[in-house]
């Protein structure tokens, strides 16, 4: 299905938590990949299952309540749903690495920046104390950090959130891991810093070859940075393309309120074209397709059974009847 | 213009003039930091004028820290301007006691960004939007509770959120309560302030619908806080542009749609992702360098040249007035030149957008 070779297959992901209220599936049946270099954006909001299918890749979700309950995750080729606690560990940090919205929650407030650095250094690299110096300084200086060696001896609270993200995507990239999953990653910094923020990520990828998960609500950033993109609604891929598939020929109706909600598409000073209605409550999902009671396109299939995804053209999966031609 | 000491006389004297006037508005909060340091200041705001039209959306943008919400509290007297004046319907109001604000409140109301913060979570949804109404003596009993729902059947709420409570809302839900709230004075001004950006994305566009539509039937006037630059483009008739505590640009949204004349909204115009693609892969994309000054030491000459790609010696040396250029006004030595702002800097910090 791509390109390049996958750095990162995913197949038939299942997470689910138990509440007190029922057992909610919160990622189903999820399957990508990443090849090389690749930028795949995973394109959600609120609930849909990308940030908790970001951590079940690493075995993060918390068990209980969380649980992996079906799926494969392969990094070169490497099953890591089997991998024992110590192995796992391994792979975090050195071949994946995660970078968040919020640097601050992800950074040690009592920790100078070369200690944050320099501890992912010493774990995975077993560097000696000097050599951890002159490396968090060469780090520093790849993210675009100014007066790196000033920087290094300074508290997170000392730097702008635009620097702070530079911060965390230098610990990130300390042991130039194969995959870099962002996690909204500039979601809390404002537009010019989220420029130079996307830019840094993008010829990093390029200057060390990795593959990149890209996990964002916000489709412009997807449409500048990404290659593919995998569409989530309550848990499921709905849709996946290239991204200028998906921009200029969406096939589900999701897909297209939400590009439509992106680009405040209507007429100038006329009303704009809206997704009726609120994502479903896990507890209460829809019967048949979870998109139905927001759906223009509805035909009474819909709300009676589930749509499977099937490839509409080749490279296409599409879970939708109508798309499908399966009226 | 009515003098400034007639507060009380908002009414329908200043009907065609402008509804809201800011005029050369400051604030500076003092900060010190030890017993003998010298006093410094933030500076917040620095002298901004502008009017609201009645009807009209002024959508004002900028990063977080150039003074677009502290604008929106002096406005509201929620903050006290250190000088400069706010008028509204012509009267000044930026001395008005605040038992005598209250009456004037009933004209301007402002709705926040986080509807998880702007609401009690122990008030029913009943008593949230019946509250102006009851401090306003407006209606009591059955009476304010019939008010309440006709409020939130304006809003799209049905009159069943009537004894619930914001926890039991979405996000888009409890928006729209806050615009209720709002709506219960029949305000001529609304300030937004960022009202949709904690939202989902499928939701945002149903709240937007929604303040064009209350625009629409009551002729409200709203100011706009957004750093959402395409969404401006969609709502606003004027956009101001801030920086470092001043209006940099201020044009008329259609202008601005297609170019934009100081450096700062052209890069910050530029830095806001495209949902296209195509567009993506063209566009001029200038990533500027570095972060927005501290506001305690703005810097000299123009607030923004450390970080303008076109900057030359004047830019340091001499402050930039406000000035009028082809219709708009803009804070810049060079705006208005021909080719200005350039395609291509020399310095070589413009980009093309490079897809994936």
């Amino acid at each position: 299905m791509t390109g390049p070779t996958p750095v990162l297959e995913i197949e038939g992901l299942s997470v689910e938590f138990r509440t007190a209220r029922g057992v909610v599936r919160a990622v189903d049946d999820l399957s990508f990949s990443i090849g090389e270099g690749e930028t795949v954006g995973l394109v959600g909001e609120s609930g849909s299952g990308k940030s908790t299918a970001a951590l079940a890749l690493l075995r993060l979700v918390s068990d209980p309540p969380g649980r992996i309950t079906a799926g494969r995750v392969r990094l070169d080729g490497r099953e890591l749903l089997s991998l024992s606690d110590p192995q796992i560990r391994k792979v975090r940090g050195r071949q994946v690495a995660m970078i968040f919205q919020d640097p601050m929650m992800a950074l040690n407030p009592v920790f100078t920046v070369e200690r944050q650095i320099g501890e992912v250094l010493r774990l995975h690299l077993g560097l000696s104390k000097r050599e951890i110096f002159a490396e968090v300084v060469e780090l520093l200086r790849l993210v675009g950090v100014p007066a790196p060696e000033e920087r290094a001896r300074q508290y997170p609270h000392n730097l702008s959130g635009g620097m702070r993200q530079r911060v965390m995507i230098a610990m990130a990239l300390a042991c130039r891991p194969r995959l870099l999953i962002a996690d909204e990653p500039t979601t809390a910094l404002d537009v010019t810093v989220q420029a130079q923020v996307l830019e840094l990520i993008q010829s990093l990828k390029e200057k060390l070859g990795m593959a990149v998960l890209l996990i964002t609500h916000n489709l412009g950033i997807v449409a500048e940075t990404a290659h593919r993109v995998v569409v989530m609604y309550t848990g499921q891929k709905v849709e996946e393309g290239t991204v200028t598939e998906i921009f200029d020929d969406p096939r589900h109706p999701y897909t297209r309120g939400l590009l439509e909600a992106a680009k405040w598409e209507g007429a100038e000073g006329g009303a704009l074209r809206e997704i009726p209605g609120v994502v479903p409550s896990p507890f209460e999902m829809p019967k048949g397709c979870s998109f139905h009671p927001r759906c223009g396109d509805v035909i009474p299939r819909c709300r009676q059974a589930l749509p499977l995804l099937a490839d509409v053209a080749p490279g296409r999966p599409v879970r939708c009847f109508v798309a499908q031609g399966d009226v | 213009m009515p003098p400034a000491t007639a507060p009380m006389a908002v009414n329908a004297a200043a009907q065609l003039g402008p509804v809201l006037e800011v005029r050369n508005l400051v604030k500076h909060y003092p900060i010190k930091s030890g017993l003998f340091a010298e006093e410094r200041v933030v500076h917040a705001l620095d002298g901004v004028t502008l009017s609201l039209g009645p009807a009209e959306t002024l959508a004002v943008v900028g990063e977080s820290g150039c003074g677009k919400s502290t604008l929106a509290r002096c406005i509201m007297r929620l903050e006290e301007p250190t000088s400069g004046s706010v008028l509204l319907k012509g009267a000044d109001i930026t001395h008005v006691h605040r038992r005598a604000l209250r009456p004037l409140r009933r004209h301007m109301q402002i709705v926040f960004q986080d509807p998880y913060a702007s609401l009690n979570p122990r008030w029913s949804i009943a008593s949230l939007v019946g509250d102006p109404i009851r401090l306003h003596g407006l209606a009591a009993g059955t009476a304010r509770r019939r008010r309440v729902a006709e409020l939130l059947e304006t809003v799209g709420l049905g009159a069943e959120f009537l004894d619930r409570y914001p926890h039991e809302l979405s996000g888009g839900q409890r928006q729209r309560v806050a615009i209720a709230r709002a709506l219960a004075m029949q305000p001529e001004v609304i300030i937004c302030d960022e009202p949709v950006s904690a939202l989902d994305v499928s939701i945002q566009a149903q709240v937007i619908n929604l303040l064009k539509r209350l625009q629409k039937e009551f002729a409200i006037a709203y100011i706009f806080i957004s750093h959402d630059l395409s969404l401006v483009k969609h709502i606003s008739d004027r956009v101001a542009v801030m920086y470092l505590g001043e209006i940099v640009e201020l044009a008329d949204t259609h202008a601005v749609r297609e170019r934009v004349m100081h450096p700062y909204s052209e890069a910050l115009f530029s830095a806001t992702p495209l949902a296209d693609p195509h567009a993506a892969a063209s566009k001029k994309r200038i990533i500027l360098a570095g972060d927005v000054p501290s506001p305690v030491n703005p810097p000299s000459g123009c607030r923004f040249h450390t970080r303008c790609p076109y900057r030359k010696d004047v830019c340091t040396e001499k402050v930039p007035e406000l000035r009028p250029i082809e219709g708009r006004l803009v804070r810049c030595h060079f705006a208005g030149e021909p080719g200005f702002p350039p395609a291509m800097p020399a310095s070589g910090q413009v980009k093309k957008g490079v897809p994936g």
